[in-house]
């Protein structure tokens, strides 16, 4: 009986809609009449008010920057471009561009060479990969260090035959071991970011080359790397980033790079470490963000054909905004 | 600017599975050739390996009067350096169905890639290009990216730059197969018109209208042999088997 009545619940229930709805339309007014104008978009309190938190946090902190004396900016500009920092700043560049340049090209030998069908290429840059990304780079910078009292001379030669040798302390100066450090612990990196891009451009650019009957260098160079660019330059800027920080463990062969300069000037001033700190951040900063406007344009270049129209750049965006103000003039 | 294609033999396994079991086929040069057949019969796999993107286990290709991928040594057939073999496949042209262009190269660049790569002056190699997007009706679009064009477009493109080394054979890999209905039409125009120019045209497709109206001869595969062969009139209209009665009575 109980069924019965609760069946027939159900019928009348069905008459209605299924479920309350969010909107009603409100009897007596006139929708077409709103049509017209534009509609209210969704506002977000909750937004601005954790924006406001924020900015304060961020207002309160900058305040401190000028009101805390042991900041000591004066000191900051004076150290800012003194001979010594612009001494450690040459090396820390120097080292970071020839081992980034270095390291790209080393790390296309590795990718092509864990790609090879030949096993013992494969390996080898298998062997390799796993040695360098086992081992510190602080670890390896000391080795490369002591290599004159591990090898007092280097040579080359054919086993039991003739020889090659020189001593290594003459051949090679402390920056070339910075170097050849740095770049031997990053093209075991860089190999890798460059293998994973080789793997994902499609299958289908590679037979198409081949059934044009495009040379195999020519394949390489002109249908596959540039599509694996696109992928490689946001990682492998990324790797230069950190090259350009890793750069500071040369302070520890005794290589006077930005960090190392600021850590001998921090003993020798001990009062000025807090603005010397301040220098290395903001050289450090400045670096880094010249290095990320540069990876802009590159990605941007490698994009084409990727997408079916570019984005402006900011540069473009400002020159649109600015138009209605100049005139259009430029 | 044509050549005859011979097959013999030609068989090929992926793993335990027979793709092609002994396929003996000959087409006549300057004739257009239509493959029909299900899916997983092995007619793409008999495409490919008439440029050799497919090694064959047994058998050989021969392109005008020319062994493709191998060479006779010691009385064995031995697969050529991967030198020889880019060379023969820059006289047999190959049409993808994804069109397999090169994105980050112009439409141009695409057509003018290969020519150039294998010695063509780059000035010639435009003019050739720029002439060759003209007959598909791309002239106008000669420094577009693939991907700004539509799917008939891009597979007229690729066309465009298969005729670009002046191939005696083009191979279609079923040329109609990733485009939307109405893209279809303006694709098999392109390859009509190629039809009577002299050069030797092997379509894989499933386009039974086409190959009723273009082909010379129709050949129908499944599980990796030719199960019958003849003029579209024949194997279209009268076919003699089971197989390709089944087959037929599905696409139509």
């Amino acid at each position: 009986m109980t069924a019965v009545t609760q069946r027939g619940a159900e019928t009348t229930a069905t008459a209605r809609p299924l479920r309350t709805p969010v909107t009603e339309l409100p009897p007596g007014i006139d929708l077409d009449r709103l049509a017209a104008r534009s509609v209210l978009p969704l506002r977000h309190p909750g937004r601005w008010i954790a924006t406001a938190l924020v900015l304060l946090l961020l207002l309160n902190f900058g305040e401190t920057l000028f009101t805390n004396p042991s900041w000591e900016w004066a000191k900051v500009g004076k150290w800012f471009f003194s001979p010594a920092i612009i001494t450690g700043l040459q090396l820390t560049l120097a080292a970071t561009a020839i081992s980034a340049v270095v390291s790209f090209l080393g790390g296309i030998v590795i990718a092509l060479g864990r790609l090879s069908t030949n096993p013992v290429l494969s390996t080898l840059s298998w062997l390799y990969v796993w040695l360098f990304r086992s081992v510190p780079l602080i670890l390896v910078l000391i080795f490369l260090f002591n290599l004159g009292n591990l090898y007092p001379t280097i040579g080359i030669g054919i086993p039991f035959g003739p020889q090659w040798e020189v001593k290594t302390v003459t051949v090679l100066s402390d920056l070339t071991l910075g170097v050849i450090g740095l770049s031997l612990s990053e093209i075991a990196y860089s190999g890798e970011i460059v293998r994973a891009s080789i793997l994902s451009v499609d299958h289908g650019q590679h037979e198409a080359a081949k059934a044009l009957g495009i040379p195999r260098g020519r394949q390489f160079r002109r249908i596959v790397l540039p599509q694996a660019l696109r992928s490689i330059v946001p990682a492998y800027v990324n790797q230069i980033i950190g090259l350009l920080k890793a750069s500071s463990l040369l302070f520890y062969v005794s290589l006077l790079d930005l960090f190392g300069v600021v850590q001998n000037l921090g003993s020798t001033y001990p009062t000025d470490i807090i603005p010397l700190l301040v220098v290395a951040t903001i050289w450090y900063l400045i670096l880094t963000s010249l290095v990320s406007i540069v990876q802009y344009y590159v990605e941007r270049f490698y994009a084409r054909g990727a997408v079916r129209a570019l984005p402006p750049t900011p540069l473009q965006r400002v020159r649109s905004w600015l138009r209605p103000i100049t005139g259009g003039v430029r | 600017m044509s050549a005859g294609i011979r097959i013999h033999n030609a068989t090929k396994s992926f793993g335990d599975k027979r793709v092609l079991d002994g396929i003996d086929l000959t087409i006549e040069e300057g004739t257009v050739t239509v493959i029909l057949g299900p899916s997983g019969s092995g007619k793409s796999t008999l495409l490919r390996a008439i440029n050799h993107l497919e090694r064959l286990d047994e058998g050989y290709v021969v392109v005008g009067g020319e062994l493709i991928g191998v060479r006779v040594h010691r009385d064995r057939l031995k697969e050529l350096t991967e030198k020889q073999i880019l060379v023969q496949r820059s006289r047999i042209g190959f049409v993808f169905q994804n069109f397999n262009l090169f994105p980050h190269l112009t439409i141009l660049e695409n057509v003018t890639e290969a020519p150039i790569s294998l010695g063509v002056p780059v000035a010639t190699a435009r003019e050739r290009g720029e002439a060759l997007l003209e007959r598909v009706g791309l002239g106008d679009k000669t420094d577009a990216y693939p991907r700004q064009l539509s799917g008939g477009q891009q597979q007229r493109v690729a066309i465009a730059r298969a005729l670009a080394l002046e191939p005696d054979v083009i191979l279609f890999d079923e040329p109609t197969s990733a485009l939307d209905p109405e893209l279809v039409g303006e694709v098999l125009q392109v390859i009509r018109t190629l039809a009577g120019s002299g050069t030797t045209l092997v379509v894989v497709t499933h386009e039974i209208g086409f190959a009723r109206e273009v082909a010379d001869r129709v050949v129908f595969i499944d599980d990796g042999r030719i199960v019958e062969q003849g003029t579209p009139a024949e194997v279209l209209d009268r076919p003699q088997h089971q197989r390709t009665q089944d087959f037929l009575s599905k696409v139509l």
